[in-house]
Protein backbone atom coordinates (compact mmCIF):
# COMPACT_ATOMS: atom_id res chain seq x y z
CA UNK A 1 0.00 0.00 0.00
CA UNK A 2 2.98 2.03 1.25
CA UNK A 3 4.65 1.78 -2.65
CA UNK A 4 1.28 2.19 -4.45
CA UNK A 5 0.68 5.92 -2.59
CA UNK A 6 4.49 6.77 -3.44
CA UNK A 7 4.23 5.90 -6.74
CA UNK A 8 1.23 8.04 -7.00
CA UNK A 9 3.00 11.68 -6.04
CA UNK A 10 5.97 10.51 -7.75
CA UNK A 11 5.39 12.66 -11.44
CA UNK A 12 6.57 16.02 -11.26
CA UNK A 13 4.66 19.02 -13.04
CA UNK A 14 7.01 19.00 -16.11
CA UNK A 15 4.98 15.40 -17.08
CA UNK A 16 1.59 17.30 -17.08
CA UNK A 17 2.98 20.56 -19.50
CA UNK A 18 4.74 18.12 -21.63
CA UNK A 19 1.81 16.67 -22.74
CA UNK A 20 -0.18 19.64 -22.71
CA UNK A 21 2.18 20.79 -25.02
CA UNK A 22 2.21 17.50 -27.15
CA UNK A 23 -1.71 17.61 -27.15
CA UNK A 24 -1.68 21.38 -28.43
CA UNK A 25 0.73 20.43 -31.05
CA UNK A 26 -1.38 17.53 -32.08
CA UNK A 27 -4.15 19.19 -32.51
CA UNK A 28 -2.89 21.80 -34.26
CA UNK A 29 -1.43 19.26 -36.72
CA UNK A 30 -5.19 17.67 -37.14
CA UNK A 31 -6.30 20.72 -37.96
CA UNK A 32 -3.56 21.53 -40.43
CA UNK A 33 -4.86 18.20 -42.29
CA UNK A 34 -8.19 20.30 -42.54
CA UNK A 35 -6.41 23.87 -43.19
CA UNK A 36 -4.11 22.13 -46.22
CA UNK A 37 -7.42 20.66 -47.41
CA UNK A 38 -5.12 16.80 -47.62
CA UNK A 39 -8.08 14.52 -48.75
CA UNK A 40 -8.30 10.57 -49.72
CA UNK A 41 -6.32 8.06 -47.78
CA UNK A 42 -3.87 10.42 -46.72
CA UNK A 43 -6.61 12.62 -45.09
CA UNK A 44 -7.92 9.86 -43.01
CA UNK A 45 -4.87 7.97 -41.90
CA UNK A 46 -3.69 11.70 -40.48
CA UNK A 47 -6.77 12.20 -39.11
CA UNK A 48 -6.72 8.93 -37.15
CA UNK A 49 -3.16 8.92 -36.10
CA UNK A 50 -3.34 12.06 -34.73
CA UNK A 51 -6.93 11.29 -33.03
CA UNK A 52 -4.78 7.76 -31.52
CA UNK A 53 -2.27 9.76 -30.38
CA UNK A 54 -4.26 12.30 -28.32
CA UNK A 55 -6.33 9.90 -27.02
CA UNK A 56 -3.29 7.84 -25.60
CA UNK A 57 -1.58 10.95 -24.01
CA UNK A 58 -4.90 11.75 -22.47
CA UNK A 59 -5.95 8.11 -21.15
CA UNK A 60 -2.31 7.58 -19.96
CA UNK A 61 -1.24 10.75 -18.26
CA UNK A 62 -4.13 13.04 -17.18
CA UNK A 63 -6.40 10.29 -16.15
CA UNK A 64 -3.10 8.30 -14.69
CA UNK A 65 -3.94 5.23 -16.66
CA UNK A 66 -0.37 3.79 -17.04
CA UNK A 67 0.46 4.03 -13.00
CA UNK A 68 -2.72 1.98 -12.79
CA UNK A 69 -2.81 -1.63 -11.74
CA UNK A 70 -3.13 -4.12 -15.25
CA UNK A 71 -6.10 -5.29 -13.47
CA UNK A 72 -7.58 -2.03 -13.40
CA UNK A 73 -6.47 -1.41 -17.02
CA UNK A 74 -7.65 -4.08 -18.84
CA UNK A 75 -10.96 -3.94 -17.72
CA UNK A 76 -11.69 -0.43 -18.98
CA UNK A 77 -9.74 -0.44 -21.74
CA UNK A 78 -10.66 -3.93 -23.52
CA UNK A 79 -13.92 -3.95 -23.09
CA UNK A 80 -14.76 -0.90 -25.80
CA UNK A 81 -12.60 -3.01 -28.19
CA UNK A 82 -16.55 -4.19 -28.74
CA UNK A 83 -17.45 -0.98 -30.66
CA UNK A 84 -14.81 -2.21 -33.22
CA UNK A 85 -17.10 -5.22 -34.45
CA UNK A 86 -20.26 -2.80 -34.13
CA UNK A 87 -18.30 -0.28 -36.13
CA UNK A 88 -17.85 -3.26 -38.51
CA UNK A 89 -21.24 -5.14 -38.91
CA UNK A 90 -22.76 -1.08 -38.92
CA UNK A 91 -20.05 -0.12 -42.32
CA UNK A 92 -21.73 -3.71 -43.83
CA UNK A 93 -24.61 -2.61 -43.15
CA UNK A 94 -24.50 1.24 -43.97
CA UNK A 95 -22.86 0.10 -47.79
CA UNK A 96 -25.98 -2.58 -48.30
CA UNK A 97 -28.23 0.26 -47.23
CA UNK A 98 -26.65 2.92 -49.60
CA UNK A 99 -27.08 0.57 -52.49
CA UNK A 100 -30.26 -0.94 -52.08
CA UNK A 101 -31.68 3.05 -51.80
CA UNK A 102 -29.64 3.90 -55.15
CA UNK A 103 -31.18 0.77 -56.90
CA UNK A 104 -34.76 1.17 -55.45
CA UNK A 105 -34.84 5.41 -56.50
CA UNK A 106 -32.92 4.75 -60.17
CA UNK A 107 -36.00 1.16 -60.43
CA UNK A 108 -38.63 3.55 -58.82
CA UNK A 109 -38.20 6.47 -61.47
CA UNK A 110 -37.90 4.55 -64.53
CA UNK A 111 -40.88 2.73 -63.22
CA UNK A 112 -42.63 5.48 -62.91
CA UNK A 113 -41.55 6.86 -66.33
CA UNK A 114 -43.01 3.14 -67.81
CA UNK A 115 -46.34 2.91 -66.25
CA UNK A 116 -46.77 6.86 -65.87
CA UNK A 117 -48.83 6.48 -62.12
CA UNK A 118 -47.59 7.36 -58.67
CA UNK A 119 -47.55 3.96 -57.39
CA UNK B 1 4.66 -15.11 6.30
CA UNK B 2 0.99 -13.96 5.38
CA UNK B 3 2.26 -10.22 5.30
CA UNK B 4 4.54 -12.05 2.77
CA UNK B 5 2.11 -13.49 0.44
CA UNK B 6 0.29 -10.33 0.55
CA UNK B 7 3.39 -8.15 -0.23
CA UNK B 8 3.56 -10.62 -3.27
CA UNK B 9 0.35 -10.11 -4.05
CA UNK B 10 0.38 -6.12 -4.03
CA UNK B 11 3.71 -6.27 -6.30
CA UNK B 12 3.01 -8.86 -9.06
CA UNK B 13 2.44 -6.91 -12.44
CA UNK B 14 1.75 -7.76 -16.05
CA UNK B 15 -0.37 -11.16 -16.41
CA UNK B 16 0.33 -12.36 -13.31
CA UNK B 17 -0.62 -8.95 -11.33
CA UNK B 18 -3.66 -10.11 -13.89
CA UNK B 19 -4.49 -13.26 -12.20
CA UNK B 20 -3.52 -12.11 -8.96
CA UNK B 21 -5.54 -9.35 -8.74
CA UNK B 22 -9.08 -11.26 -10.30
CA UNK B 23 -8.51 -14.56 -7.95
CA UNK B 24 -6.93 -13.38 -4.61
CA UNK B 25 -9.54 -13.35 -2.01
CA UNK B 26 -10.02 -9.32 -2.04
CA UNK B 27 -11.33 -6.50 -3.77
CA UNK B 28 -10.11 -6.18 -7.23
CA UNK B 29 -9.37 -3.23 -7.64
CA UNK B 30 -7.15 -1.78 -4.45
CA UNK B 31 -8.44 1.75 -5.43
CA UNK B 32 -11.14 4.25 -4.05
CA UNK B 33 -14.21 2.79 -4.88
CA UNK B 34 -15.92 6.18 -6.22
CA UNK B 35 -12.28 5.95 -8.58
CA UNK B 36 -13.49 2.65 -9.74
CA UNK B 37 -16.87 3.33 -10.04
CA UNK B 38 -15.91 6.47 -12.02
CA UNK B 39 -13.59 4.25 -14.37
CA UNK B 40 -17.28 2.18 -14.54
CA UNK B 41 -19.47 4.80 -15.24
CA UNK B 42 -17.11 6.69 -18.28
CA UNK B 43 -16.69 3.12 -19.88
CA UNK B 44 -20.35 3.28 -19.92
CA UNK B 45 -20.44 6.28 -21.49
CA UNK B 46 -17.93 5.30 -23.76
CA UNK B 47 -20.51 2.66 -24.87
CA UNK B 48 -23.02 5.84 -25.47
CA UNK B 49 -20.71 7.89 -26.90
CA UNK B 50 -19.41 4.70 -29.34
CA UNK B 51 -22.75 4.63 -30.26
CA UNK B 52 -23.50 7.75 -30.96
CA UNK B 53 -20.70 8.25 -33.66
CA UNK B 54 -21.19 4.39 -35.04
CA UNK B 55 -24.86 5.93 -35.77
CA UNK B 56 -23.49 8.80 -37.51
CA UNK B 57 -21.23 6.53 -39.53
CA UNK B 58 -24.11 4.62 -40.39
CA UNK B 59 -26.19 7.48 -41.60
CA UNK B 60 -23.76 9.30 -43.54
CA UNK B 61 -22.59 6.07 -45.51
CA UNK B 62 -26.42 5.08 -46.21
CA UNK B 63 -27.18 7.66 -47.73
CA UNK B 64 -27.31 8.61 -51.13
CA UNK B 65 -27.49 12.43 -50.64
CA UNK B 66 -24.00 14.41 -50.47
CA UNK B 67 -22.88 15.01 -46.66
CA UNK B 68 -22.73 18.58 -46.09
CA UNK B 69 -18.79 19.28 -45.93
CA UNK B 70 -17.79 20.30 -42.57
CA UNK B 71 -15.02 23.06 -43.20
CA UNK B 72 -17.15 24.55 -45.10
CA UNK B 73 -20.49 24.76 -42.88
CA UNK B 74 -18.15 25.28 -39.55
CA UNK B 75 -16.05 28.31 -41.45
CA UNK B 76 -16.16 31.58 -40.11
CA UNK B 77 -15.38 35.05 -41.32
CA UNK B 78 -13.82 37.54 -39.43
CA UNK B 79 -14.61 40.31 -42.29
CA UNK B 80 -12.29 38.79 -44.71
CA UNK B 81 -12.04 35.48 -46.09
CA UNK B 82 -13.43 32.71 -44.34
CA UNK B 83 -11.72 30.51 -41.91
CA UNK B 84 -12.42 26.49 -41.98
CA UNK B 85 -13.36 25.38 -38.68
CA UNK B 86 -11.67 28.03 -36.84
CA UNK B 87 -14.28 28.23 -33.91
CA UNK B 88 -14.27 24.51 -33.73
CA UNK B 89 -10.24 24.62 -33.32
CA UNK B 90 -10.89 27.13 -30.61
CA UNK B 91 -12.76 25.26 -29.04
CA UNK B 92 -10.74 22.31 -29.03
CA UNK B 93 -7.45 24.69 -27.68
CA UNK B 94 -9.53 26.11 -24.68
CA UNK B 95 -10.77 22.27 -24.08
CA UNK B 96 -7.46 20.42 -23.98
CA UNK B 97 -5.85 23.67 -21.65
CA UNK B 98 -9.32 22.89 -19.13
CA UNK B 99 -7.59 19.53 -19.52
CA UNK B 100 -4.32 20.59 -18.41
CA UNK B 101 -5.87 22.51 -15.28
CA UNK B 102 -7.50 20.12 -14.21
CA UNK B 103 -4.62 17.90 -14.43
CA UNK B 104 -2.55 19.69 -12.32
CA UNK B 105 -5.57 20.54 -9.79
CA UNK B 106 -5.04 16.55 -9.01
CA UNK B 107 -1.72 16.68 -8.61
CA UNK B 108 -2.18 19.77 -6.08
CA UNK B 109 -5.01 17.49 -4.36
CA UNK B 110 -1.73 14.54 -3.67
CA UNK B 111 -0.06 17.73 -1.50
CA UNK B 112 -3.58 18.81 -0.52
CA UNK B 113 -2.60 22.44 -1.50
CA UNK B 114 -6.03 24.09 -1.45
CA UNK B 115 -5.76 26.74 -2.63
CA UNK B 116 -3.93 25.91 -5.70
CA UNK B 117 -6.57 23.16 -6.63
CA UNK B 118 -9.40 25.78 -6.05
CA UNK B 119 -7.76 27.96 -8.20
CA UNK B 120 -7.14 25.47 -10.81
CA UNK B 121 -10.43 24.12 -10.63
CA UNK B 122 -11.83 26.93 -11.11
CA UNK B 123 -10.32 27.87 -14.41
CA UNK B 124 -10.75 24.35 -15.64
CA UNK B 125 -14.66 24.87 -14.99
CA UNK B 126 -14.21 28.82 -17.03
CA UNK B 127 -12.60 27.13 -19.44
CA UNK B 128 -15.65 24.24 -19.49
CA UNK B 129 -18.04 27.23 -19.24
CA UNK B 130 -16.47 29.13 -22.33
CA UNK B 131 -16.45 25.90 -24.59
CA UNK B 132 -20.09 25.28 -23.84
CA UNK B 133 -20.97 29.13 -24.75
CA UNK B 134 -18.98 28.69 -27.93
CA UNK B 135 -20.75 26.06 -29.17
CA UNK B 136 -23.89 27.91 -28.12
CA UNK B 137 -22.93 30.44 -30.57
CA UNK B 138 -22.12 27.25 -33.14
CA UNK B 139 -25.75 26.36 -32.47
CA UNK B 140 -27.01 29.75 -33.01
CA UNK B 141 -25.37 30.30 -35.80
CA UNK B 142 -25.71 27.10 -37.33
CA UNK B 143 -29.85 27.36 -36.68
CA UNK B 144 -30.36 30.61 -37.73
CA UNK B 145 -28.10 31.83 -40.52
CA UNK B 146 -27.76 27.97 -42.18
CA UNK B 147 -31.16 26.64 -41.28
CA UNK B 148 -30.08 23.33 -40.04
CA UNK B 149 -32.53 21.26 -38.67
CA UNK B 150 -32.85 17.64 -37.16
CA UNK B 151 -34.87 17.06 -40.09
CA UNK B 152 -33.06 18.81 -43.12
CA UNK B 153 -30.74 21.49 -44.26
CA UNK B 154 -30.41 22.93 -47.17
CA UNK B 155 -26.65 21.92 -47.69
CA UNK B 156 -27.25 18.35 -48.47
CA UNK B 157 -27.90 14.99 -46.14
CA UNK B 158 -31.05 15.37 -43.53
CA UNK B 159 -29.20 12.76 -41.44
CA UNK B 160 -26.49 15.81 -40.76
CA UNK B 161 -28.12 17.64 -38.76
CA UNK B 162 -29.81 14.84 -36.69
CA UNK B 163 -26.12 13.70 -35.99
CA UNK B 164 -24.62 17.12 -35.55
CA UNK B 165 -27.20 17.81 -32.50
CA UNK B 166 -27.25 14.50 -31.06
CA UNK B 167 -23.28 14.15 -30.57
CA UNK B 168 -22.21 17.90 -29.77
CA UNK B 169 -25.42 18.24 -28.26
CA UNK B 170 -25.11 15.18 -25.89
CA UNK B 171 -21.19 15.89 -25.50
CA UNK B 172 -21.98 20.09 -24.76
CA UNK B 173 -24.54 18.24 -22.22
CA UNK B 174 -21.57 16.18 -20.72
CA UNK B 175 -19.54 19.59 -20.02
CA UNK B 176 -22.25 21.57 -18.87
CA UNK B 177 -22.46 18.61 -15.97
CA UNK B 178 -18.76 19.09 -15.62
CA UNK B 179 -18.89 22.30 -15.25
CA UNK B 180 -21.18 22.29 -12.08
CA UNK B 181 -19.84 19.16 -10.98
CA UNK B 182 -15.96 20.84 -10.68
CA UNK B 183 -17.43 23.76 -9.46
CA UNK B 184 -19.37 21.66 -6.06
CA UNK B 185 -16.15 19.88 -5.78
CA UNK B 186 -13.93 23.36 -5.76
CA UNK B 187 -15.89 24.74 -3.30
CA UNK B 188 -15.33 21.71 -1.41
CA UNK B 189 -11.85 21.91 -1.40
CA UNK B 190 -11.95 25.54 -0.39
CA UNK B 191 -14.11 24.87 2.71
CA UNK B 192 -12.23 22.24 4.19
CA UNK B 193 -15.00 19.51 3.61
CA UNK B 194 -12.18 17.39 2.11
CA UNK B 195 -9.62 17.77 4.95
CA UNK B 196 -12.47 16.59 7.44
CA UNK B 197 -13.23 13.87 4.97
CA UNK B 198 -9.16 13.06 5.41
CA UNK B 199 -9.30 12.13 1.54
CA UNK B 200 -8.79 14.36 -1.55
CA UNK B 201 -9.94 10.98 -3.94
CA UNK B 202 -12.77 13.24 -5.08
CA UNK B 203 -10.65 15.80 -6.97
CA UNK B 204 -9.07 13.25 -8.71
CA UNK B 205 -12.44 11.37 -9.45
CA UNK B 206 -13.92 14.82 -11.01
CA UNK B 207 -10.38 15.16 -12.60
CA UNK B 208 -11.06 11.34 -14.50
CA UNK B 209 -14.67 12.97 -15.49
CA UNK B 210 -13.43 16.46 -16.75
CA UNK B 211 -10.42 14.50 -19.15
CA UNK B 212 -12.78 12.15 -20.24
CA UNK B 213 -14.90 14.84 -21.49
CA UNK B 214 -11.76 16.07 -23.46
CA UNK B 215 -11.21 12.86 -25.02
CA UNK B 216 -14.58 12.76 -26.24
CA UNK B 217 -14.07 15.62 -27.79
CA UNK B 218 -10.97 14.41 -29.20
CA UNK B 219 -13.39 11.38 -31.14
CA UNK B 220 -16.09 14.15 -32.39
CA UNK B 221 -13.29 16.49 -33.49
CA UNK B 222 -11.41 13.88 -35.94
CA UNK B 223 -15.00 11.87 -37.04
CA UNK B 224 -17.44 14.73 -37.22
CA UNK B 225 -15.58 18.12 -38.13
CA UNK B 226 -12.33 16.35 -39.97
CA UNK B 227 -13.63 13.80 -41.88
Amino acid sequence: MEKTEAVQEEHPLSVYFIVWGALFVLSAFSYMVDYLNFQGYLRWFLIILFMWLKAAAIVAVFMHMRWERPALITAILVPPLCLLILVLLMAVEGGYTVLTREMFFSMSSMLETAIGSGH
Amino acid sequence: MAQGTQDAIAVADGWDGIVDDWSADKQTFPVHWGKAMMWIFLLSDTFIFGCFLTSYMTVRMSTPVPWPIPSEVFALSFGGQPIPLILIAIMTFILISSSGTMAMAVNFSYRRDKKKIFWLMVATAAFGASFVGMQAFEWTKLIVEEGVRPWSNPMGAAQFGSSFFMITGFHGMHVSAGVIYLLIVANRVRTGFYDRKGSYDTVEIAGLYWHFVDLVWVFIFAFFYLW
